[in-house]
């Protein structure tokens, strides 16, 4: 800005500075960096200080720094990646395959009350078992390691979005679905134009839901099943005694699993712009 | 919007049993009366007491156990026979029904578009131009969650009327706005009849709302529904606020307050739930 133009503008009120330094404070609070970054280098702080004094039970902990030094180990070498690659594909596969079968299984349920009869039997049946507990039947009847890990991770999707995408179904309000009949729609409109985008915010929150469960399912899975991935990556730092590579692989599987909930995020607010819009 | 054609309603010793064979609970029972052509009719009742009935069975989401419901002098509803929902008897509901997912404009050209009366471009220029007249300007590319619920429930009956049915029914469609809100309504609803009278079915609570608009105010009784009393509402239209300090407008509420009143008093001897 020019001289002139500051002396043209009017004399700044002494408590309009004041107001001035405590907004950019907010501001920093606000987007929650400050607090973030506090509670981030407070942690480090105290997991280092809980070994360097010698904390009943938390001195066999590696030092923070021995977790950097392996993770920086780790990136460097391909087979961390590799681990990445192989889990990240698994995820994919499952969750992939498990939305394409639940969520017009679900939709179908929501809006049959003869599909739901014949289905959600069976359904209810099998939910409640644990997707872990499929593990050893998983093993033993499909024909890979890397199928029935599929498999595994597609359970993990499946129950969750099922139920979410019926139970969205059949939230819908009956008054907007009558408006759409009295309007003209057809029993095919009905289930296009209202049943599947009435049921969209159900959708996205069962692929929420389900991505994290798929995780779990994952590591699990990989720990007693699978060659390579971030959880076998885990185990095997475990076998080795490896202490700071199992916090590595731990830390890995964390960011990797909140990759993947954000990118589940972003689509979910993409396909909904109405919620979007807020 | 073009004159609708016709859109006279007979409800002739309509009823309606709920589990005939069960608890047997007689919902509506000889309810006759009619909507002329372009009449503007309210309906007020206790609650529960069937209204809702008559006009879920007008408007094909209901049917009747005994009597006829005709339209235009055809049959359009009675115990054998219930006509399909569709865009000449169009609802405004009680708690809106906007599509969320849609915005303002999409929602407005559902019905024509869906219906294939009118190509997209055409629709949206429709029912632009329908917001406009009516006051409503820069809103139609906003979701409904993005509208207070006055401008959504005033959204809601363009969308109702782009269609124009030869009923509109709407089931108390104001019941959760407040005072300012309602009056604003209230206006914007004789406005659009002023311009283009259309047979109004609209259920309500509130008695100076009926009166205010309505040219026929029918008073029903504890369940089960019968008519009590049939009142003709002599005000002058176009209608606007100031017909309420009149003469007549306190003459008709009083007389409505003591017979709705009377009816009150037997619902809540009943045990039934008294009046909103």
């Amino acid at each position: 800005m020019s001289q002139t133009s500051v002396s043209a503008a009017p004399p700044i009120h002494p408590a309009a500075v004041a107001v001035k330094t405590r907004g950019a404070l907010y501001q920093l609070t606000e987007r929650k960096a400050l607090p973030g970054a506090i509670s981030i280098i407070g942690f480090l702080i105290a997991w280092q200080l809980s070994i360097t004094w010698e904390l009943p039970y938390l001195s066999n902990i590696p030092y923070p720094k021995d977790v950097w030094d392996s993770l920086y180990e780790s990136v460097l070498k391909s087979s961390y990646w590799n681990d990445w690659k192989m889990s990240l594909i698994r995820v994919f596969v499952g969750f992939t395959v498990g939305q394409v079968v639940g969520i017009p299984l679900g939709l179908a349920m929501g809006a049959s009350k003869t599909i739901k009869a014949l289905c959600f039997p069976v359904f209810e049946m099998l939910r409640p078992i644990p997707p872990i507990a499929w593990i050893p039947l998983s093993i033993l009847f499909w024909p890979t390691e890397e199928l029935s890990i599929y498999f595994l991770t597609f359970i993990g999707a499946f129950f969750v979005i099922v139920l979410n995408v019926m139970q969205g179904v059949s939230s819908i309000d009956l008054s907007v679905k009558r408006a759409a009949i009295s309007l003209g729609a057809s029993r095919k409109d009905i289930f296009f134009k209202i049943m599947i985008p009435g049921s969209l915010p159900s959708i996205v929150t069962g692929m929420t839901v389900g991505i994290g469960v798929t995780w779990n399912v994952l590591i699990a899975a990989e720990m007693i099943a699978g060659h390579g991935g971030l959880g076998r990556g885990t185990w095997e730092a475990y076998t080795n005694g490896n202490l700071p590579l199992i916090l590595v692989g731990m830390v890995s599987i964390g960011f990797a699993g909140y990759i993947t909930s954000s990118l589940v995020r972003v689509i979910g607010e993409k396909a909904m712009p109405w919620r979007r819009k807020f | 919007m073009n004159k609708a054609a016709n859109g006279k309603i007979e409800i002739v010793n309509a009823g309606k049993i709920y589990d005939p064979a069960g608890i047997h609970v007689v919902a509506v029972e000889n309810c006759s009366f009619n909507l002329e052509a372009g009449q503007f009719v309210s309906v007020v009742g206790p609650s529960g007491c069937g209204k809702s009935t008559l006009l879920n069975t007008i408007a094909g989401f209901d049917t009747i156990t005994s009597g006829e419901i005709l339209m235009d002098g055809e049959l359009l509803a009675s115990p054998e026979i219930q006509t399909p929902p569709g865009p000449d008897r169009v609802v405004v509901f009680q708690g809106g029904a906007l599509f969320p997912w849609k915005t303002v404009s999409e929602n407005i050209i559902y019905g024509p578009v869906i219906q294939k009366n009118m190509e997209r471009p055409e629709a949206e220029k429709m029912a632009i131009s329908l917001l406009n007249r009516v006051g409503l300007t820069k809103v139609e590319t906003k979701y409904p969650s993005e509208l207070s619920s006055g401008v959504q429930r005033r959204v809601e009956i363009l969308r109702a009327l782009i269609n124009q049915p030869k009923i509109m029914m709407l089931d108390e469609p104001f019941r959760a706005l407040d005072a300012v809100a309602k009056s604003v309504m209230h206006n914007f609803l004789l406005e659009l009849f002023d311009e283009n009278p259309r047979t109004m079915f609209f259920i309500t609570h509130d008695l100076d709302e009926a009166i205010y608009l309505s040219d026929l105010v029918v008073v029903m009784t504890t369940r089960p529904a019968k008519v009590k009393k049939i009142i003709k509402i002599d005000l002058p239209r176009p209608r606007r606020l100031d017909v309420i300090k009149t003469e007549i407008y306190r003459n008709i509420k009083a007389d409505l307050l003591s017979i709705v009143h009377e009816e009150a008093l037997k619902a809540f001897k009943a045990g039934e739930r008294e009046m909103a």
